[in-house]
C-alpha cells in the first residue's frame, strides 16, 4: 500500500522506522517538518525530542547520544549546517556514527528559503575542520527520502561515520505515494565502545578526538583513511537511465536530476541520444559509473542548482577525457527542462 | 598491615599533568571520592571539557566523552536523555562553562537536565597560557590584560552561582573552596550533594569550586592560596545560592 507524504515527513517517518529514538534539532526553514514529525511522534514511541538552545548544542547533543550508543540525529538547513560543522569534526575525529539531515537552502549566509544544492563542497569536502570524510547521499524522489534513511545509519554505524542526508527544500516539501519501510525495533548493531557505564565490567571506554602526540594522532587519521578507502571501494550508488545508447551524459542528483530527468525525455524525442548518470552517494563519489559511462559519450553535462560544485569531481572521474559543461541555477532557482533542454540541444548540434 | 589512606577506585593509575599547587587534583580525588562512596562508577559517564583538565578522560575510572569547548552540557544532555540510569557529570573550567560555553551551560540549568556539573573558577585561561577569563578579576593582570583588567573595555567578571540560581531547573548551585582542610570537607559534601540530587532525579546541581593556577597567576603555591582567599572570595562569596531542600 502506498502513502502520500511529504518528503520531510517520509524521512522523519523513516527514522523512526529505523529504530532512531533521540532527535535533537532547532528550527529553520525548510527542514522545519521534520522537527514537527518528531516532536509529535517520539513521545508516541518511548523516544526523545528536545529542541536545543541552538544548532550547536543540538549537534553535540547527537554526540552524546552516539557517543551512549544509541542512534541519533539532527535536522537543519544550510545555515544551520556551518553551525554544526564543530560538532561533526568533532564526531569524525572519535569515530561517532550518526545521521545529520541538511535540507538546503540558498546561500551564502542567511541566503534565502527556496531550494539549493549549494552545500555541495561543504557536505563532500569540508564538512569542519581537520582530515576527515563523512558519507553522503543525495535523495531524489520522496521515496528516496525515506529509503536513504536506513541506509545512512547502518552504513554510518557500520564504519564508524557520520553520515548526512542532503536533500534540499524542493524534496522536502514535495509530495509523492510512498512504501512505508519495515520497522526496526532494537539497536541495529552492538556497540562495544561506546560510553554508557561500564557496569564495573570492563575498562572505562573513552570517547575522544584529542591526541596531542603528533605520531598517534597520524596512525589514527591513518586508520580512518583505511576505512574510507573500503567505503570508496564497496559503497558507490549511482542510478543510470537510458545510457545504454547515450552519446552525450547528464550528470546530477537530488532535485536536479528530476528536471534533467524531464529534459532527457523531450531530447530523447527530438532524437538526441542523452542518458543521466545519478549520483545517490556524494561522498563516496560514484567514480566507477560516472567514468565508465563518461568516458563513451561525446559531451558531459552537469546539471546542478548551484554554480558548478560538483563539476571537478566528475572531470577527475573522467580524467578530463570527455569534455564537461555545466548548466546551474543558484540562489534557490531550479533550472527547468526547458533551460536544460536548450543546453542538450546547443551540446548536440556542436558535436555533430 | 591496615590501609588507612588509600587512591579512590574511581581515579585510574595514570600520572595527573597538573602544575604543583594546581587545586584540580583535590577536586578530582573528591569527584572520585563521591562516585566510590555512592557506588556510581559502573554507571557514571563523566564529560570532559575544552582546557587544563580535558585530560580528566584518562584520570577517572569511568566511562569519558571527551566534549568540544563549551558544549560538555549539551554533551551530557545527550548521553542522559540516551541512557537515563547513567549518572552523568562535565567537569568544566571558567572559559569553558562561563564564555563559549554559556549558552549550553544556562539552557541546560533551565530545561533541570538532570546532570551534575563541576565548574572549576581560577579566574584564567590555564591550557593556553593565562588570558583573561570570563572570571578574570577587575584590575587582574592576564596576558591579555597586561595593564589589569579594564571593566570600562574589557567588560565585567561574570558570577555563574548567582545567574543560575534565578532559573527553575537549578536543583542546587553551590561555591565551595578548597583553600583549607574545612572547606575540602565542605566541597566534598557540595559535591556528593550535586551527585545524590541526580540520582534522587532532582534537576541540574552546579558545584562551583573556587581554584588556584600557580603558573599562570605568577605566585607560589602557597601564595597562590592568600591570593585566592584575599581577592577572589570577596567577589566570588562562597554559599548555597539555590538548594531545592532549604525552598521545601
Amino acid at each position: 500500500m502506498k502513502v502520500l507524504m511529504k518528503g520531510n515527513e517520509a524521512l522523519a517517518h523513516a527514522a523512526v522506522s529505523a529504530g532512531c529514538r533521540h532527535f535533537f534539532g532547532y528550527p529553520i526553514t525548510p527542514q522545519t517538518e521534520i522537527s514537527a514529525y518528531m516532536a509529535k511522534t517520539m513521545p508516541k514511541v518511548g523516544g526523545t525530542y528536545l529542541q536545543a538552545e541552538s544548532e550547536i548544542a543540538a549537534i553535540n547533543m547527537v554526540l552524546g547520544a552516539a557517543a551512549a550508543g544509541v542512534r541519533a540525529m539532527t535536522s537543519s538547513s544550510s545555515p544551520g549546517i556551518s553551525l554544526k560543522a564543530e560538532g561533526i569534526s568533532y564526531m569524525a575525529g572519535s569515530d561517532l556514527p550518526a545521521l545529520i539531515v541538511n535540507v538546503q537552502r540558498g546561500g551564502p549566509g542567511l541566503g534565502g528559503i527556496q531550494p539549493s544544492q549549494s552545500d555541495y563542497w561543504q557536505a563532500t569536502k569540508a564538512t569542519g575542520h581537520g582530515d576527515f570524510q563523512i558519507l553522503v547521499y543525495a535523495p531524489s524522489t520522496v521515496q528516496e527520502m525515506m529509503d536513504m534513511v536506513g541506509h545512512a545509519f547502518d552504513t554510518a554505524e557500520k564504519y564508524r561515520v557520520p553520515a548526512m542526508i542532503l536533500a534540499d527544500g524542493m524534496l522536502g516539501q514535495m509530495m509523492e505515494p510512498v512504501t512505508l519501510p519495515e520497522e526496526k525495533t532494537a539497536e541495529a548493531s552492538s556497540k562495544p565502545w561506546a560510553a554508557c557505564g561500564h557496569d564495573n565490567k570492563r575498562e572505562h571506554n573513552v570517547i575522544n578526538s584529542l591526541y596531542l602526540t603528533p605520531n598517534k594522532l597520524e596512525d589514527l587519521v591513518l586508520e580512518r583513511y583505511a576505512r574510507y578507502q573500503k567505503i570508496q571501494e564497496t559503497e558507490q550508488m549511482a542510478e543510470e537511465y537510458k545510457m545504454e545508447d547515450a552519446e552525450m551524459m547528464i550528470v546530477a542528483y537530488g532535485a536536479s536530476a528530476r528536471v534533467a530527468r524531464g529534459a532527457i525525455m523531450q531530447a530523447r524525442e527530438k532524437g538526441i541520444k542523452v542518458g543521466l548518470v545519478r549520483p545517490i552517494s556524494l561522498w563516496p563519489f560514484p567514480v566507477d559509473a560516472v567514468r565508465s559511462n563518461g568516458q563513451k559519450v561525446k559531451d558531459i553535462l552537469v546539471v546542478e542548482m548551484n554554480m558548478g560544485q560538483m563539476v571537478d569531481d566528475v572531470r577527475l572521474a573522467v580524467e578530463c577525457r570527455t569534455p564537461v559543461h555545466f548548466l546551474g541555477r543558484t540562489g534557490g532557482m531550479i533550472p527547468s527542462p526547458i533551460e536544460v533542454l536548450k543546453k542538450i540541444e546547443e551540446l548536440a548540434s556542436k558535436s555533430k | 598491615m591496615a590501609v588507612v589512606f588509600q587512591k579512590p577506585k574511581a581515579l585510574t593509575d595514570a600520572v595527573m599533568h597538573y602544575c604543583p599547587g594546581c587545586t584540580h587534583g583535590i577536586v578530582h580525588r573528591l569527584v572520585a571520592e563521591v562516585m566510590d562512596e555512592l557506588n556510581i562508577e559502573g554507571r557514571a559517564v563523566g564529560i570532559a571539557s575544552v582546557g587544563c583538565s580535558v585530560m580528566c578522560y584518562d584520570y577517572f575510572a569511568c566511562d569519558m566523552i571527551q566534549a568540544p569547548h563549551g558544549r560538555a552540557p549539551a554533551v551530557a544532555t545527550g548521553v542522559k536523555r540516551a541512557k537515563p540510569d547513567s549518572v552523568v557529570f562535565t567537569y568544566q573550567g571558567d572559559g569553558d562553562l562561563a564564555a563559549i560555553g554559556t549558552a549550553e551551560t544556562v539552557h541546560a540549568a533551565t530545561r533541570g537536565e538532570n546532570i551534575t556539573v563541576i565548574f572549576i573558577n581560577n579566574a584564567i585561561y590555564g591550557m593556553t597560557g593565562g588570558q583573561m577569563a570570563p572570571t578574570t578579576l577587575p584590575g587582574q593582570i592576564t596576558q591579555t590584560t597586561p595593564y589589569g583588567r579594564d571593566v570600562e573595555t574589557a567588560g565585567n567578571p561574570i558570577r555563574i552561582c548567582e545567574m543560575l540560581a534565578t532559573l527553575d531547573g537549578v536543583a542546587l548551585a553551590q561555591r565551595v573552596n578548597v583553600n583549607d582542610v574545612k572547606n575540602v570537607r565542605l566541597t566534598k559534601k557540595a559535591i556528593k550533594k550535586a551527585f545524590q540530587n541526580q540520582l534522587d532525579k532532582k534537576g541540574f546541581s552546579i558545584v562551583e569550586v573556587l581554584s588556584t593556577c600557580p603558573t599562570n597567576w605568577g605566585l607560589s603555591p602557597v601564595e597562590s592560596l592568600k591570593w585566592l582567599e584575599e581577592n577572589m572570595m570577596p567577589y566570588y562569596p562562597l554559599g548555597v545560592y539555590k538548594d531545592w531542600e532549604a525552598q521545601k
